[in-house]
């Protein structure tokens, strides 16, 4: 990072003020997420009181809810069962339910995963190969190219959604996750191509030429010399390009029902025995989040390429 | 920055040895673009494609038969519809808005990160949390957020200003509900605004402030004839971002208001995906999708001169 000094030298007091109202903000734009992660430990009768609670005791059974399917017996049908024998059990018998299985969340959990990592893989593959090409050779239109590139990144997802539809039925992809991957490569690609193609620039070429002198194909020049280079912008890149298939919601919500549907159309339909079971949302959308927090951090230095295609670096 | 078309020459011998090995540059290249160029023409072109001929049928998704050609009908149809003016309306009121609100704390923050106090790249790092998180299960989560009794946020408004909690609902109000997606928007992506103001903050070498100090220039004039000039294209470019971005909204919004009360939250989007996946009229929506990209793609072109800009 430069060292670029603002205006002259600031002075003491308007350097702590600058900081105080940073803080205030970080604080004030935090508590929603803050709030999320509290209602995920609260009970169904803490998370609706009137007004909110701040001071609860935490339970787990939010997550309880998220990943079982429960159904409500008799109090003396319950008292009939064998004790509970593990902590989640332990949960719900105490509000009177008993567990039935695993919820859907699972499953969605999974495709989450599967089709994120999917897109992710094959998006940088194809992306590193094609910002390679266009960093190294002479490629006839390639301003057009890479524009041309980049235009489909801009699209309305639902604008595409229609045609994307109907085709997607005509070839068997709706609601597939081979389908899914697939839509979400065609987004992230392009992502991939203008981040890598910044980071491939930015290696010396004298090292391939180095490495060709030494008797190097290309394509071994590529392998040994430019992909060890770029690991640090590979990487970066995939995680932008998982960050955006994991939160994504419009496509999966109208090109897919149930087989391929992922977390973020199916949140909201997390609804408990008796209305909106707001502690099991937020420990689902809780679950959700964290990894990206996560990923925030690790990518804070690589952020604001990713945010603009690479147009601004530091 | 140097630029990449700048074709360094090899060494002689390095042409020559290459040449005799491996796969030629031109092979290379087609190996290495081809399979992008294919994906991207399978699943972005044709589909548009398809939508632009679609766009002049009469065809519905979910009934049998042939599409009918129509002409310009549907195009005719959206664009003397009220009811479709009120949409637009509706959207440019929250692109306005929101990005007016972006720019205003983005930029405020920027200058003040840019003080350099303590500890300002842990908060700096915090304050960038929202704008990475899925808008859809954020917007599905501030309904929460949002709930006249039950939800903190109301109770923050009532403690600030004195308010009954349960007097104003944000969400089922004709009024507030357009001021509800602004700031649910605003919040997530002031963040996207600030990083790239902090980049053109950053930018500024310091000899130009200097001079200025030197030349007895107050931080007033400093302000106006330095850091604004120099961050404006930094900031030209996350405004353009965010109108498209803000423009083609559908996730958070869908999520949090689902276009109500009434339509008064129905952006355009939200009117598409009604009319291709609700009333099933697939040429209609085709058409409207034909105008939506059409628009944006023209903000994108001057999105990428922008951009150029910005890079040198």
């Amino acid at each position: 990072m430069s060292e670029a000094r603002p205006f002259s030298e600031s002075s003491p007091f308007a350097r702590r003020t600058a900081g105080f109202l940073v803080v205030l903000y970080a604080v004030v734009s935090l508590l929603p997420l803050l709030w999320i992660g509290l209602t995920a430990f609260k009970s169904q009768s803490d998370a609706v009181a009137y007004p909110p609670k701040l001071i609860f005791t935490p339970t787990l059974e939010g997550f309880v809810d998220l990943f079982t399917v429960q159904t409500r017996q008799p109090r003396a049908e319950i008292d009939k069962l064998p004790p509970p024998t593990t902590w989640y059990e332990k949960i719900t018998r105490e509000k009177g339910v008993v567990i039935a299985g695993p919820s859907r969340v699972v499953e969605r959990f999974v495709n989450s995963l599967v089709i994120g990592f999917g897109s992710t893989f094959l998006a940088t593959f194809l992306g590193t190969l094609a910002a390679y090409a266009f960093s190294r050779f002479k490629i006839p239109l390639k301003d057009d190219l890479m524009f041309f590139i980049l235009s489909t990144r801009m699209m309305p997802p639902i604008a595409v959604a229609v045609p994307i539809y109907m085709m997607y039925r005509y070839l068997n992809l709706y609601d597939t996750r081979i389908g899914m991957i697939l839509l979400y490569t065609a987004v992230n690609v392009s992502l991939a191509v203008w981040l890598l193609k910044g980071f491939i620039d930015e290696i010396p070429r004298e090292y391939e030429e180095a490495a060709l002198i030494d008797g190097y194909t290309r394509l071994q020049a590529f392998r040994k010399v430019v992909l060890p280079q770029a690991a640090t912008g590979i990487a970066a890149t995939a995680i932008f390009c998982l960050i955006f298939s994991w939160n994504e919601y419009a496509f999966d919500l109208l090109l897919s029902s149930s087989d391929a549907q992922t977390m973020p159309p199916f949140i909201p339909f997390i609804i408990g025995e008796g209305g909106q079971d707001w502690p099991a949302v937020a420990a689902g959308t809780t679950l959700f989040l964290a990894p990206i927090a996560l990923f925030t951090v690790l990518l804070r230095k690589h952020l604001l390429r990713g945010i603009t295609f690479g147009a601004v670096r530091r | 920055m140097a630029t990449v078309d700048a074709y360094a020459p090899m060494t002689d011998r390095a042409r020559s040895l290459r040449r005799a090995r491996g796969l030629s540059d031109r092979a290379i290249v087609w190996l290495f673009v081809a399979p992008t160029m294919a994906l991207l023409l399978a699943i972005n072109i044709f589909p548009l494609i398809w939508a632009v001929r679609l766009s002049f049928t009469g065809f519905m998704a979910n009934l049998p038969g042939a599409a009918s050609f129509i002409g310009f009908d549907n195009y005719r149809d959206i664009l003397t519809d009220e009811d479709m003016w009120a949409h637009f309306q509706a959207t440019a009121h929250f692109v306005f808005f929101t990005i007016l609100f972006q720019v205003l704390l983005g930029l405020g923050l920027a200058l003040l990160i840019n003080q350099k106090f303590r500890g300002h790249g842990v908060w700096t790092t915090l304050i960038l949390l929202p704008m990475m998180l899925s808008p859809a299960v954020v917007g599905n989560f501030w309904t929460l957020l949002f709930q006249p009794q039950i939800g903190p946020f109301n109770y923050v408004i009532s403690f600030l200003t004195g308010a009954a909690p349960s007097s104003f609902t944000m969400i089922g109000s004709v009024e507030l509900a357009p001021w509800t997606i602004v700031l649910v928007n605003t919040w997530m992506w002031t963040p996207y605004v600030m990083l790239i103001c902090l980049a053109g903050l950053r930018s500024i070498p310091d000899y130009i402030y200097e001079a200025a100090e030197v030349d007895r220039a107050s931080p007033l004039r400093q302000f106006w004839s330095i850091t604004l000039p120099m961050v404006t294209p930094f900031l030209m470019l996350a405004v353009l971002f965010q109108a498209i971005q803000s423009f083609e909204m559908f996730d958070m919004v869908n999520l949090l208001t689902s276009g109500g009360p009434g339509s008064v939250t129905e952006l355009v989007s939200i009117t598409l995906k009604r009319e291709a996946f609700e009333k099933w009229n697939t040429g209609y929506a085709s058409a409207l999708a034909v105008i939506l990209f059409v628009t944006t793609f023209g903000a994108a072109n001057i999105y990428v001169k922008v951009l150029n800009r910005v890079k040198q």
